[in-house]
């Protein structure tokens, strides 16, 4: 998985899963389309369509733990949020469904600028940004293999079908 | 020496964590009917059942109407949400309880109040305020609907182990001062992303003094801190508060349970990653003034001065300028509802100060009780009668204003002091402003017309 792209960036800190999808489009039964309404409140955000890469300040996604948030950021056409730091449950979210958040320092955030050109690299965790640094970031292991080969997580939680049973057995 | 956390999490591993994270069972499970549809299509998709439809109960609580216990007439988009949550419970044999059932509620409500929600448990729930379950020494916290479809097909999640921080209330509340103010007062001073990362464990003689409900609420707001799970170490107010529920252990069984339970309390001297200790003492009420929980101040201070863009951008949405006092704010909606405050002891306390008082001419107020048996309680005790004598709304239980999917909306630009947990830009409507607080300020707020001390309307211990 590498791709280039221009960023677009929401400067602020603790934006919530509110913000990135309202409730009031939570009341859907399937994944179809809900990238219409990202950021449907926050239109001085101007978030528009044609980046792969979102820039967000620190401790984004906090709040509920719908997975509509990564959903509708995908479906709009973002693969990777890049901050200073994200909240668990978004985390865990977003590397289910291949898609990244990428936590740099606080210096690297700073040079994020609209428009700026950067070359995600998850295989060799790397961000490089155009006429500036290249830095690493850390990312779970095993959730990069599972996006890299394409593995699914429920198909091998599955496969430990003997030791589950053999578990609830002793319990 | 283990922790609370240490001992729920090593009685509960399958797999041991290695390159992939830990199998870990989940002994309960709690679906509704907001974050399960696409798992449900997932295990079709797959061809899969639902393992241990026997651990898992179900719900209505989000998009569900308040004002009555029927969707006829309801948001059709809604309506069709919570159906397919009954169709998908019926095709893979899974308890519900429904808008006909006289144990429906919020799901962070039921769960205790049917005694699934037992100490030492693993508990999860596709929203984020399953923390609340860790008032009773279960480890529980919020997933995603990926992990909903996991748990259903496998009752395991994979998960890595989250650090351990300890948060030591000492001391004793003042009246007027509530489980609701303590948790304000944590995120206040670690803000909402202090708890990344970690789980809590309260503790401390102010916590201990709590009953359960309090405890809930205390660990309820764990998420707004950062953190998934907040666990209360279990202890004879546990136990009292769990003896002879519907799925609580019974006889021979109990006493072996509560043996078990005791073994659970971290040991003394057991490794935390991070220690926090608040003074209750001196704590006052608290009152939220921005778009996030941590944007928290006493009920007596000033809105502080913003230290960056957003902080600023919160103030602006709020219609607040730094150095304002919140006291005598007016306020057009009170909401007392929510899995964060919606039960009876909540009621109660609100009750006890809107006796013989009305709702302001100026304010709306919703009454909503957590479940259909807080409500049963509470109208058996003849609450119901204070709220609609003072001219609140006293509605159907379920999640309403909280999250305002269901029509109970506050309108844009009006001010709301809320009990319930989040005071994010839209959360109770496009532009509402919430100011999230404790029931009895709440309560006060309501009578008065604007933000007001509980402390001087009197009759408090």
């Amino acid at each position: 998985m590498k791709f280039s792209s221009r960023v677009v960036v929401v400067p602020q800190e603790n934006i919530d899963t509110d913000q990135i999808i309202p409730a009031r489009f939570l009341k859907v039964t399937d994944k179809v389309g809900i990238g219409s309404h990202l950021f449907e409140d926050r239109t001085e955000f101007q978030v528009e369509k044609g980046s792969q890469v979102l820039v967000a300040g620190n401790n984004f996604a906090c709040g509920s733990s719908r997975e509509h948030a990564v959903w509708a950021l995908a479906d709009f056409g973002f693969k990777a949020v890049v901050s200073t730091s994200f909240a668990d449950i978004f985390r865990q979210n977003a590397l289910k469904n291949g898609f990244l958040p990428i936590v740099v320092d606080p210096k690297t955030h700073a040079l994020l600028k609209p428009g700026t050109l950067v070359t995600v690299d998850l295989a060799a965790q790397t961000l490089s940004i155009e006429g500036g640094p290249t830095v690493t970031f850390p990312i779970d292991s095993f959730a990069k293999t599972c996006i890299l080969e394409n593995l699914d997580e429920l198909g091998y939680v599955l496969k430990h079908e003997a030791v589950i049973s053999a578990f609830e057995k002793s319990a | 020496m283990k922790t609370l956390y240490d001992k729920i999490w090593d009685s509960h591993i399958v797999v041991p964590e290695t390159d992939a994270p830990a199998i870990l069972y989940i002994d309960l499970h709690l679906i509704h009917e907001v974050t399960t549809p696409q798992a449900f299509t997932g295990l079709r998709r797959r061809g899969l059942k639902v393992r241990r439809p026997d651990k898992t109960v179900a719900t209505m609580d989000h998009s569900i109407p308040t004002t009555s216990r029927s969707l006829i007439g309801f948001d059709e988009i809604a309506a069709n949400q919570v159906r397919t949550l009954a169709q998908n419970c019926k095709d893979f044999g899974i308890a519900l309880y429904d808008l006909e059932s006289p144990k429906q509620g919020i799901v962070h409500v039921i769960g205790p109040e049917l005694g699934v929600t037992q100490p030492g448990k693993t508990i999860v729930c596709g929203d984020s305020h399953t923390s609340t379950h860790g008032a009773f020494g279960a480890l529980a916290h919020g997933i995603g609907t990926s992990e909903v479809e996991m748990v259903l097909a496998t009752q395991c999640l994979l998960q890595r182990k989250s650090k351990n921080s300890r948060v030591d209330f000492d001391g004793r509340l003042q009246p007027g001062v509530t489980a609701k103010d303590m948790i304000l007062a944590l995120i206040g001073k670690i803000g909402t992303g202090g708890g990344t990362g970690s789980v809590f464990e309260f503790m401390g003689t102010a916590v201990r003094g709590l009953d359960m409900e309090a405890r809930m609420t205390i660990c309820n707001m764990s998420i707004e801190g950062g953190a998934r799970a907040g666990l209360v170490a279990p202890d004879d107010t546990t136990f009292q508060y769990l003896s002879g529920r519907e799925f609580s252990p019974k006889a021979k069984s109990w006493d072996e349970a509560v043996a078990r339970w005791k073994k659970l309390p971290s040991d003394d001297g057991a490794h935390y990653d991070h220690s926090i200790t608040i003074d209750v003492n001196a704590l006052e009420p608290m009152i939220t003034y921005g778009t996030n929980p941590g944007m928290a101040i006493p009920l007596t201070g000033r809105v502080p001065q913003p230290q960056n863009d957003a902080d600023a951008a919160a103030l602006k949405y709020m219609a607040l300028e730094p150095g304002q006092a919140l006291l005598g704010h007016p306020v057009d909606v009170v909401f007392i509802g929510s899995c964060t405050n919606s039960r009876l002891s909540d009621l109660r306390n609100a009750a006890h100060l809107m006796k013989g008082r009305k709702v302001n001419s100026s304010v709306r107020m919703l009454v909503v009780p957590g479940s259909y048996e807080v409500k049963r309680q509470a109208e058996a005790e003849g609450l119901d009668k204070i709220f609609k004598e003072a001219g609140a709304e006293w509605r159907e239980a379920g999640c309403s204003m909280c999250i305002a999917m269901n029509g109970d909306a506050v309108p844009a630009g009006k001010v709301a002091v809320s009990t319930s947990n989040r005071n994010f830009e839209g959360r109770q409507g496009r532009g509402a402003r919430t100011l999230l607080a404790s029931p009895l300020t709440a309560a006060a707020s309501a009578v008065e017309g604007r933000v007001a001390d509980p402390r001087r309307l009197g009759g408090l211990s």
